[in-house]
């Protein structure tokens, strides 16, 4: 415990600046009047559930490094949940495979409104590589509307954050 | 009039002050994990979120998922009318002693194991099972810890416990007094889910306890669960520190008193806070069935607590 | 027919209450009828003490008559019984020489044994009924015997005249007919290791009679120890209220383990009976251990508590009986694990049974919570006790006390969670209909007395204290604070229930209104169960009683000694093709292994053994007659 402390109170805080400016964010579907509507309500608090329609999992690994002490997503509020009754927003990864389709469709309608979908990775934008598969449907807005996507092959948690701030009107 | 006001007056700082103490404990425990972590209100902000978006509710619920919000927000406010927070006997201390207060957690916690069950996801009785299953082994050590408060005292009301242990300080370093402390803290852990019994951070199911139960939770029903949360936990380190280190607790209730009073609270409240936070960065979860020798050891140290009493008088 | 006899115990039952409570209330009267009986005839007196059982009786008969007009309609050799059993049970605390207290505690007896029977085809009620029969004669034989070894040493089999006598009694005589007479009520109050016919012959009884078995008969050993121990021979030393409290402590803890890992909702409760006779017992020890210390105050708040908690018991164990019984009824199964979902189907039930589970769970302001509350300031007063020993006995009470709440909240989220919850988990339990309407009075009848006794502990309180102020020869009734609020001992500790129950409505309506006045959860949307996308949800999926009492299992692994077993069978071509697996994980009970089985083997070869001089020749049996005469004669 001492130890713990200690190595605390050496290392400091380690967490890096926010990042400077919107990273890459296809914000296309967004009309301006939503946009300030989920700068409202979700400025200040938005929690998030990670779902996985069937990634490689780069881009958990990638999301995986939100919440450690280097980029620290929680410092703006934001906070990944355990139920998507308690999320706002679904952060969806991979191309969506035939079987995880209507496990995504579920997840979507259990989650409370109003409530914001965001895309990860070209896999989510548009099933990317794996586009024309027999096993897949297609990007995350094949299946359930889909307000925001942040592409990469995969996103750095650096993109994920702009990204993600970017959304809320926080950054940039 | 008077005893009306301060009732009040704890109420609105149990349900306003809460949030702060869940964020405090947040924010304190990111900064021991190198991090810069949310801003100590961010839980205000959460639960105003919450409050403002609609609720998606099972249908394979009753009334009882629906009703045990309410409960487990009823059950805190009214605790709050007892424990001694900024003077030693507000508005209800007449009207129970420690041993409700501890009841009326055992109401909150009945109907939130009852409301996971409701949904029938396995998720929510076993978190039911567990809760339950701490609760009930915690017990014991609740009231032994009680009874070595009320053998130094000579009475089991609380502003009584407060006003009589207030006249010997030199209890802070009492070994069988700080035994007693020890226990209860261990009781806090368990029944307010923290770790090393539970992880409220956790996003795996199966390992979850208290977390599992409320997965259904959604929109302000969620606000209200998790409101009630802070507050019990914030009611646990009120009676941790008004009841075992009384020094700077009021009985009048004048200006002056009141605001030294809540000064001393505060400070308490930061203290026990921080170990909390320094606890939660160093230790890992338990297993759950490591979780009964925890507390078996909290009985042990209540025990020991009491006899030192028989013992030494 | 049996509808004007179930109304007609009724009414009987509200008279017998309402006697019942004038004596209570210091009323005393007697009747002597000399002719009708040798040694002593009939003799009744009313007494606080008798007066307060006898309300218990009558109180609690109402609701169960009124049940079974409902429940066990068109019933008549039942209600033979019925009849019998509470009439029997009227008579026992008014009952004021030994020879009109065994035949009604016989009377009593019998008519329950028969009323455990009412089942006669099944197997099940015969056994239970069978060992019901030989528990309670156990029992009779040692009360008998400490009444013929009291009546031989006072001369008399009136009870005033042990009253008198008792003061010059042996120590060691006294002791003997303590033990006696305690064992004796114990095997009828069901007290750990004497408690096996509990759990056999409550399931079987119909509900409204498990009602009573459960919430008075067995009261009247509680009664018959308190009688025996503080009248009768007039209290005792320390060790007496010791050995009660630890015993009370261990059947408290026993009861609720047992009824833990039961899923058997009958049997649960029948567990539960004897965790809360345990918990009465508590309070009546320290009693004892406060009055033989010379504390009458605290003797009579440990009593009170005792008494307070055998009101409250019947009320709330009544209840869940009878809804029990409804969803017996309803469902067809006693078996928890195919329930499931009733709280739709059944909502009057659902409502008593929830009221019922609070109250036994001690949750404030119900009126379980009350009497624990009021157990639990009795035993924290040891400290008034200058001796070490007695006073960590008073802490394995006190920590004995907080387990079993505990184990008892966790039971009763089990018992109603699983039974009335989430979807149903049979086709019985999905084509449930709702109880009738007599018998919804009489589950809504004892749901307000729960409410009652939970919030008007300063009405209560008092009068009991008056009961057993006599009994812990306390000469002034210790006060207990006024109409609003209970102070035990000065500042020691006050509860106010009404200002509780005030305090817990305005601090759930406050909120509801400030939330939805401010607009808050106005929009609401049904949705499945959240269960991680999968694509249906069925009652396989859900929580089993089994599964929700497995952490206690294995926690007290040392008490329930769980075996395993797992059986499997493989398609004989490949073992990777598993056609049925069989899992089995069930508890043994220490009792049955470690003291009935041996004392039962040791009986069954004794038997052998005399088999040896049981040759069927009828004149070796008259020469065994006439040498046991001269064996007598001469002994003579």
């Amino acid at each position: 415990m001492f130890r713990q402390l200690r190595t605390a109170l050496r290392a400091g805080i380690v967490t890096e600046p926010a990042p400077p400016g919107p990273g890459p964010l296809d914000l296309e579907a967004l009309g301006a009047e939503l946009r300030r509507e989920i700068r409202r309500r979700f400025g200040r608090s938005l929690h998030i559930r990670q779902v996985d329609a069937g990634s490689c999992n780069g881009c958990e690994l990638e999301i995986s490094g939100l919440t450690g002490p280097h980029y620290d997503l929680e410092r703006f509020g934001l906070h990944f949940v355990a139920s998507p009754r308690h999320a706002d927003c679904l952060l969806v990864t991979g191309p969506v495979t035939l079987n995880m389709a209507e496990a995504l469709r579920r997840t979507y309608h259990a989650t409370p409104d109003p409530k914001i979908v965001v895309a990860v990775g070209d896999c989510g934008r548009d099933a990317g590589i794996y586009r024309g598969s027999y096993a897949v449907v297609g990007g995350v807005g094949d299946v359930i509307p889909v307000d925001a996507v942040i592409p990469g092959c995969p996103p750095s948690p650096r993109d994920l954050l702009a990204g993600l701030l970017g959304l809320l009107g926080r950054a940039g | 009039m008077e005893g009306v006001l301060v009732g009040l007056l704890q109420v609105v700082l149990a349900a306003a002050g809460a949030p702060l103490v869940t964020g405090l404990l947040r924010t304190l425990k990111a900064r021991l994990a190198g991090r810069r972590g949310p801003s100590p209100l961010q839980p205000y902000a959460d639960l105003r979120k919450l409050l403002a978006k609609d609720a998606v509710v099972s249908t394979t619920t009753s009334w009882i998922f629906r009703a045990t919000p309410w409960v487990l927000v009823a059950s805190m406010l009214a605790a709050a009318l007892v424990v001694p927070l900024v003077v030693s006997r507000p508005g209800l201390a007449f009207a129970g002693n420690i041993i409700l207060v501890m009841y009326l957690f055992m109401l909150g916690t009945f109907f939130l194991a009852l409301a996971g069950l409701d949904a029938g996801s396995a998720f929510g009785g076993m978190g039911s099972s567990r809760e339950v299953a701490v609760a009930a082994l915690a017990e014991p050590t609740v009231i032994l810890a009680v009874f070595a408060l009320a053998l130094r005292a000579g009475t089991i009301n609380l502003g009584g416990i407060v006003e009589h242990l207030r006249t010997q300080p030199h209890l802070a370093v009492n070994p069988g007094h700080l035994l007693a402390f020890a226990a209860f803290f261990i009781v806090m852990i368990a029944e307010t889910g923290r770790l090393p019994v539970d992880n409220p951070a956790t996003h795996l199911e199966l390992t979850m306890i208290h977390e599992a139960m409320v997965l259904e939770y959604s929109g302000h029903y969620l606000a209200l669960v998790e409101w009630a949360g802070s507050m019990k936990l914030l009611l646990f380190l009120a009676l941790l520190a008004n009841l075992f280190f009384p020094m700077g607790v009021p009985d009048r209730v004048a200006l002056l008193p009141l605001l030294l009073g809540l000064l001393a609270l505060a400070s308490k409240l930061l203290v026990l806070v921080g170990a909390l936070a320094l606890i939660e960065t160093s230790v890992a979860k338990l297993r759950l069935f490591r979780v009964p020798e925890l507390l078996a050891g909290s009985f042990a140290l209540a025990v020991l607590s009491v006899t030192s009493v028989f013992l030494l008088r | 027919m049996a509808a004007v006899g179930y109304l007609l115990a009724a009414a009987l039952g509200l008279g017998g209450a309402a006697l019942g409570v004038a004596g209570a209330l210091g009323h005393a009267w007697t009747v002597r009828l000399p002719a009708l009986l040798p040694l002593g005839g009939l003799e009744l007196t009313m007494d606080p003490l008798g007066g307060l059982f006898l309300a218990l009786v009558g109180a609690a008969a109402v609701p169960a008559s009124i049940y079974a007009l409902g429940y066990a309609r068109g019933d008549a050799r039942g209600l033979l019984a019925y009849v019998l059993f509470l009439a029997a049970m009227g008579v026992v605390p008014l009952a004021a020489n030994a020879l009109t207290f065994l035949l009604a505690w016989e009377l009593m007896s019998l008519a329950s044994y028969a009323l455990v029977l009412h089942d006669r085809r099944a197997h099940e009620s015969v056994s239970a009924a069978w060992v019901y029969a030989v528990m309670t004669h156990a029992g009779l034989a040692c009360l008998l015997a400490g009444m013929l070894l009291l009546g031989a040493w006072t001369g008399s089999f009136a009870f005033a005249d042990w009253r008198a006598a008792a003061p010059g009694l042996a120590p060691a005589a006294r002791n003997a007919a303590f033990l006696l007479l305690g064992l004796g009520f114990a095997a009828k109050a069901g007290i750990i290791p004497l408690h096996v016919w509990l759990p056999l012959a409550h399931p079987a009884a119909p509900s409204h009679v498990s009602a009573l078995m459960s919430g008075v008969m067995i009261k009247l050993g509680v009664y018959g120890l308190l009688r025996a121990g503080l009248d009768w021979l007039g209290g005792g030393p320390p060790w007496w209220g010791v050995v009660v409290m630890l015993a009370g402590a261990v059947s408290a803890v026993v009861g609720v383990l047992y009824a833990l890992v039961d899923h058997d909702l009958k049997r649960l409760l029948a567990f539960h009976s004897i965790e809360n006779v345990g918990i009465i017992l508590i309070g009546i020890g320290a009693g004892l251990v406060f009055r033989a210390a010379g504390l009458p105050d605290l003797a009579v708040l440990g009593l009170a508590a005792g008494l307070y908690h055998t009101l409250n018991h019947a009320a709330f164990k009544a209840l869940l009986f009878l809804g029990a019984g409804a969803v017996l009824h309803a469902t067809g199964t006693r078996n928890m694990e195919e329930m499931g979902g009733l709280v739709k189907r059944m909502p009057w039930t659902a409502a008593g049974f929830l009221v019922g589970s609070a109250a036994i769970a001690a949750l404030p302001p119900l009126n379980g919570f009350v009497s624990e509350w009021l157990t639990f300031q009795a035993l924290l007063q040891n400290l008034r006790l200058v001796h070490a020993g007695l006073n960590l006995v008073f802490a394995v009470g006190l920590a004995g006390l907080a387990l079993t709440a505990g184990l008892a909240l966790a039971c009763f989220v089990k018992a109603f969670g699983i039974t009335f919850l989430a979807l149903p988990r049979s086709v019985a339990a999905a084509e449930a209909h709702e109880a009738d309407g007599p018998m919804r009075a009489g589950m809504g009848l004892l749901a307000l007395a729960c409410a009652a006794l939970g919030l008007g502990p300063s009405v209560v309180l008092p009068v009991l204290g008056r009961v057993a102020a006599p009994l812990a020869r306390a000469s002034v009734v210790p006060t207990f604070g006024d109409w609003l609020t209970l102070r035990i001992s000065g500042d020691f500790a006050s509860l106010s229930m009404p200002a509780v129950a005030a305090a817990l409505a305005a601090a759930a309506a406050l909120p509801l209104a400030v939330l939805t006045l401010a607009g808050a959860g106005r929009r609401r949307r049904g949705y499945e169960t959240w269960g991680c996308g999968r694509l249906v949800q069925t009652a396989r999926m859900e929580y089993t009683a089994t599964a929700f009492a497995n952490p206690f299992k294995r926690v007290f692994d040392f008490f329930y000694r769980p075996v395993k077993q797992l059986d499997i069978e493989v398609h004989p071509e490949s073992r990777l093709f598993v056609e049925r697996i069989a899992y089995e994980n069930p508890t043994r009970s220490i009792f049955d292994d470690w003291l009935y089985r041996p004392v039962l083997d040791a009986i069954h070869r004794g038997a052998r053994r005399m088999r040896a001089i049981q040759s069927g020749s009828a004149n070796l049996y008259l020469m065994y007659i006439l040498a046991a005469l001269l064996v007598l004669l001469v002994l003579a």
